[in-house]
């Protein structure tokens, strides 16, 4: 059953706590195999002799901050639970990986479902979860089917259900598989599509999910990569895990690296112990020969670009200064933020100078814009707007103008919409024309029938 | 005044407001005159958030987080914390020492930013909308657009005559996506069948598969739709609405008596919308409701006076009604719960003039009430009629006694006034055993043997009052002038009588009535009918308490009496 194909080199500078096992050869995704790899010790331990309380603590000290794309801390996430309102608390685990450049998460439902199935069991624990849900996106059918196997067997051995190993406590798990919308990554939109609505995201305020989330009731929406965590913070302790990586930025995470380089992959590595030169270079091999790096983008699709040889100075939340090429930005949380970006979903893409940068802009509108929910006015039209442009940009049709009006629609877009989709679509647009301007406004200048000759087409 | 609705301090653009506790910032705005434009938000509807119009800066004083003392600036005065991103009024409540911008620079930006958004894959075929004139795109992209284009791209295409029901025809390009409509269907007609197709900007109002918008208030979309998305079927096409004149009106189809505007032009109606009164009707009407103007131009239309048969003037045939009336052998009347407060109470003088004991009925129209805007009482004025003392009890739906008497002969003439009797249980070979005197708007089975006839005004050629179920007095106005042989106001009861009394002398207008009843009537005591308000009086109901009203509870109504309930 297990068709899903194993890294064989893993670069020994990696520091694999959640892809531990996943790559080895004779690792496979049974509970038997994962048990005798010391599987749901962890969990069986937890429920027996810590309190939800303390299991709150530990991912408090561990000071975990959220895989999926915001890097809000877990435990403060958690703390804002609303423990008293007497309705029952759900918890879902986020496996709607659609950020583009983005493969972690598959990696750990494909290769080790149980891992994820006792991350999330300990947190059910830890939130005193009345059920908990899977929301993995509906193109990962081998996933779901990995998931609900794995399930059906931590179930048999009395892992989830009822009366956990006789803890008293009881909590089921069950895999929703999404209908194929970007949107539903969002986490109000993921829990309105659970509750078999349109995935509009919700309003904020009122509609916090750890007071009014699934059926209005109090959630916690986890990514899979957070919650595998869980498991491994438990295990060591929430201050020993905050010993890994650097302070604020703790652990490790799994950096998805793609686009053009030798050795696109996944690689687990500590944070901040490594800049994202490195991982070009080091981990990904550098650039195919003879072609130079024209822009990075550093946390998914939605990120704000860099380009090459820009440089970003300016002084670091300890106060200490920092002057960086974007090779030097520290691979972790804080570093791209400082750097004017984020490390979002960890999806670094690298674009060489082979490309133009106006048709991988156009490539990125194409997709915000068939993602736009239709929900708020300036997503809805502003990303489809945006897309238009850059399409007739890239298909000959540019104009000077063009580099001014999408940055101007890109401004009447952010901060105003329901929800981030808005900077998820306006951030590209804003950036590439901010840092590609001349690129944009030379465009202009190029002739039409250059378009015709190109082998793919954009629309 | 409790606590919680103690006004609230805010600060609107640096200027200091009171505005009610616990409203949201468009609520709490619009109650001190200033408008934060919106479209998706309404206040009878929950909120969506969605349209984005509403974006304003708001910041409240700022606290210390350890002490939680407020945090001062240099002059003494608190700290106001501005919230970085725009926030949504519609979603934002107002709170004490708040501080709202609505004229900065940002907010500014914002507006014509969505104004912009909302332009770019729309029509523009203002030249043939149905809204144009009264559409917040028009209004709001005067008021807050740049006022030019700067999209050159292709617009996107979409559906432009979808039948949504057999009332509502939508024009998909026009629709902003703002949701007022379903969550109209959902919230209030608990009738949900509209939703959204696709996504993005290609999204589509649509009915889910097999079903369709046909409740009895399919047509409140089109009234709430902001923009020329939804259209009445009916009214689509037909009038440019800057032409129309609008008279305020109430709804004759039950007692609950929904507040309309009705609209017209040159003396003809074409649309009955409704008109807010948070006390009666919230925003809302059936939609049956806003069919009845066809009455006034329909075929049966009783417009020409006549002595049996025959064709007479206004002014002889009134002489020979009052003739009958005096006419030896018993009279009884039989009026409507459809006539204003002022017919009801000059038909009461009527029946002061004629000797010995004059048995008095209304038609009852019993139906099932539907929890909402239709009340069990199809009559929009019995207790109209009860207050004026027409009539003393709950009316039935057939004449029974009617019957009996004109049967055993002790009754020989029937006043009828806006009811078809043979439609109550008077049949025709009784008819033909008594001079009926037949007063109404429409021709009807019955007034084929009237003696004489008699041509009334509908609702929309008149002013007058009704009292709705919560004995609320409403008031309704002409909108239209009659049909040019009928005598105006009420003068076909003010001149009936001058000929039964010569000493009767009165203005065939409700305020005269209203002159006259206030000293006769308890409840209206003191009262005078340019004193009613548009949103109407409730009067006091003790007398009618031992009454069993047929009601049972509906939006903004719950019965008093004890046979309603169970």
């Amino acid at each position: 059953m297990n068709s899903v194909n194993k890294s064989t080199e893993i670069h020994p500078d990696e520091r694999r706590i959640i892809l531990k096992y996943a790559d080895n050869a004779d690792f496979d995704i049974s509970i038997d195999c994962y048990k005798k790899h010391g599987g749901y010790e962890v969990m069986k331990k937890a429920y027996a002799s810590s309190t939800p309380e303390q299991l709150c603590q530990e991912v408090m000290d561990s000071e975990i901050r959220g895989r999926g794309g915001a890097g809000f801390p877990a435990g403060m996430k958690w703390k804002f639970l609303d423990r008293k309102s007497g309705k029952p608390i759900y918890l879902i685990c986020n496996a709607d990986e659609s950020e583009p450049g983005t493969f972690k998460d598959r990696q750990i439902i494909h290769k080790d479902p149980h891992q994820l199935i006792e991350g999330m069991m300990i947190t059910a624990f830890a939130i005193n979860a009345a059920q908990a849900f899977i929301y993995i996106r509906e193109e990962m059918p081998l996933g779901a089917q990995i998931l609900n196997e794995a399930i059906e067997e931590a179930r048999k051995e009395n892992l989830v259900g009822d009366n956990i190993q006789g803890s008293g406590f009881s909590c089921d798990l069950i895999v929703h598989r999404g209908a194929a919308a970007y949107i539903c990554g969002e986490e109000t939109g993921l829990i309105e599509s659970i509750e078999g609505k349109r995935a509009y995201p919700r309003i904020k305020p009122p509609y916090f999910p750890a007071a009014l989330g699934l059926y209005m009731c109090p959630t916690i929406v986890n990514n899979v990569e957070t919650l595998c965590n869980v498991k491994h913070i438990v295990e060591m302790g929430g201050k020993e895990y905050a010993s890994i990586g650097t302070p604020g930025n703790t652990g490790t995470r799994i950096w998805c690296l793609s686009g053009h380089v030798r050795n696109p992959g996944y690689y687990e590595l500590e944070n901040g112990k490594f800049t994202y030169g490195d991982l070009i270079y080091k981990f990904g091999g550098g650039l195919r020969e003879g072609r130079a790096l024209q822009a990075l983008i550093p946390g998914g699709s939605s990120a704000k670009v860099w380009r090459a040889g820009e440089r970003f100075a300016g002084k670091l939340r300890g106060g200490e200064s920092f002057d960086w090429g974007i090779e030097d930005v520290p691979l972790d949380f804080d570093g791209p933020m400082a750097a004017g970006s984020m490390s979002g979903s960890g999806a670094v893409i690298v674009v060489d100078d082979s490309v133009d940068i106006v048709e991988v802009l156009a490539n990125i509108n194409a997709f915000y814009a068939h993602e736009s929910c239709g929900q708020c006015t300036p997503c809805r039209e502003g990303s489809l707007w945006m897309k238009k442009i850059t399409t007739r940009m890239a298909n000959g049709g540019a104009r000077e103008e063009d580099a001014d009006l999408l940055a101007s629609i890109g401004e009447q877009i952010a901060g105003r919409t329901v929800c981030a989709h808005g900077e998820a679509c306006a951030w590209p647009t804003q950036s590439f024309v901010a840092k590609f301007r001349d690129k944009f406004i030379d465009k202009a200048k190029e002739d039409p029938e250059k378009a015709k000759s190109r082998e793919f087409r954009l629309i | 005044m409790s606590e919680e609705n103690q006004p609230v301090t805010v600060f609107i653009d640096g200027e200091q407001a009171e505005v009610p506790a616990g409203s949201n910032l468009v609520d709490a705005l619009e109650s001190v005159g200033k408008e934060i434009p919106h479209y998706c938000y309404h206040p009878k509807l929950s909120v969506s958030g969605n349209c984005r119009m509403c974006l304003v800066e708001m910041g409240t004083p700022g606290r210390d987080r350890a002490t939680g003392e407020p945090i001062l600036d240099d002059d003494g005065n608190p700290k106001i914390m501005w919230v970085p991103k725009p926030v949504i009024g519609c979603a934002t409540s107002v709170s004490p020492g708040m501080h709202i911008r609505t004229e900065s620079e940002q907010v500014k930006s914002c507006r014509e930013g969505v104004m912009e958004f909302l332009l770019v894959n729309h029509p523009l075929d203002c030249p043939i909308c149905d809204q144009a004139g009264e559409c917040r795109l028009q209004e709001f992209a005067t008021d807050y657009g740049r006022g030019y284009s700067r999209f050159i791209e292709q617009k996107n295409v979409k559906p432009k005559r979808t039948r949504l029901g057999p009332r509502v025809t939508l024009d998909d390009e026009r629709c902003i996506l703002c949701s007022r409509c379903i969550r109209f269907c959902e919230e209030i007609a608990d009738d949900p069948v509209l939703g959204f197709i696709d996504r993005g900007s290609y999204s589509t109002l649509t009915t889910f598969p097999g079903s369709e918008l046909a409740n009895n208030y399919s047509l409140n979309t089109v009234d709430i739709c902001p923009v020329g998305a939804l259209t009445s079927t009916d009214f689509r096409f037909k009038m440019r609405v800057w032409f129309l004149k609008e008279t305020l009106s109430i709804d004759t189809e039950s007692s609950v008596g929904c507040n309309t505007i009705v609209s017209s032009r040159e003396g003809r109606i074409y649309r009955i919308t409704p008109r807010r009164n948070d006390l009666v009707n919230d925003c809302w009407m059936p939609d049956s409701g806003r069919a009845l103007y066809k009455e006034v131009d329909s075929d049966d239309r009783l417009i020409q006076y006549a002595i049996e048969g025959r064709p007479a003037k206004a002014d002889e045939a009134i002489s020979v009604a009052a003739g009958k009336l005096l006419e030896e052998g018993g009279v009884a009347i039989v009026a409507s719960g459809r006539l204003s407060v002022e017919e009801q109470y000059l038909i009461q003088l009527v029946r002061g003039q004629i000797s010995g004991i004059v048995p008095t009925y209304l038609v009852a129209r019993h139906a099932e009430g539907d929890g909402k805007l239709l009340s069990a009482d199809r009559n929009p004025n019995v207790r109209g009629a009860l207050l004026t003392g027409l009539v003393d009890s709950i009316p039935e739906s057939e004449l029974t006694e009617l019957n009996s008497l004109i049967s055993e002969g002790s009754i020989k003439t029937v006043l009828a006034v806006g009811e078809d009797i043979t439609e109550a249980g008077i049949p025709v070979d009784l008819l033909k055993k008594i001079n009926l005197v037949y007063m109404g708007t429409h021709h009807t089975e019955c007034s084929q043997y009237a003696a004489v006839e008699l041509p009334l005004l509908t609702v929309f050629e008149k002013s007058g009052t009704f009292v709705n179920q919560q004995f609320r007095v409403q008031k309704f106005s002409q909108a239209i002038p009659g049909p040019g042989p009928v005598l105006q106001g009420f003068a076909n009861l003010t001149g009936l009588l001058e000929k039964l009394d010569p000493s009767f002398s009165m203005e065939p207008t409700p305020a005269a009535v209203w002159e006259d009843m206030a000293g006769k009537v308890p409840e209206f005591a003191g009262m005078d009918f340019d004193g009613v308000p548009s949103t109407g009086i409730v009067l006091k109901d003790e007398r009618f308490a031992g009454l069993s009203f047929v009601e049972t509870a509906g939006m903004n109504f719950e019965p008093k009496n004890a046979l309603a309930e169970a």
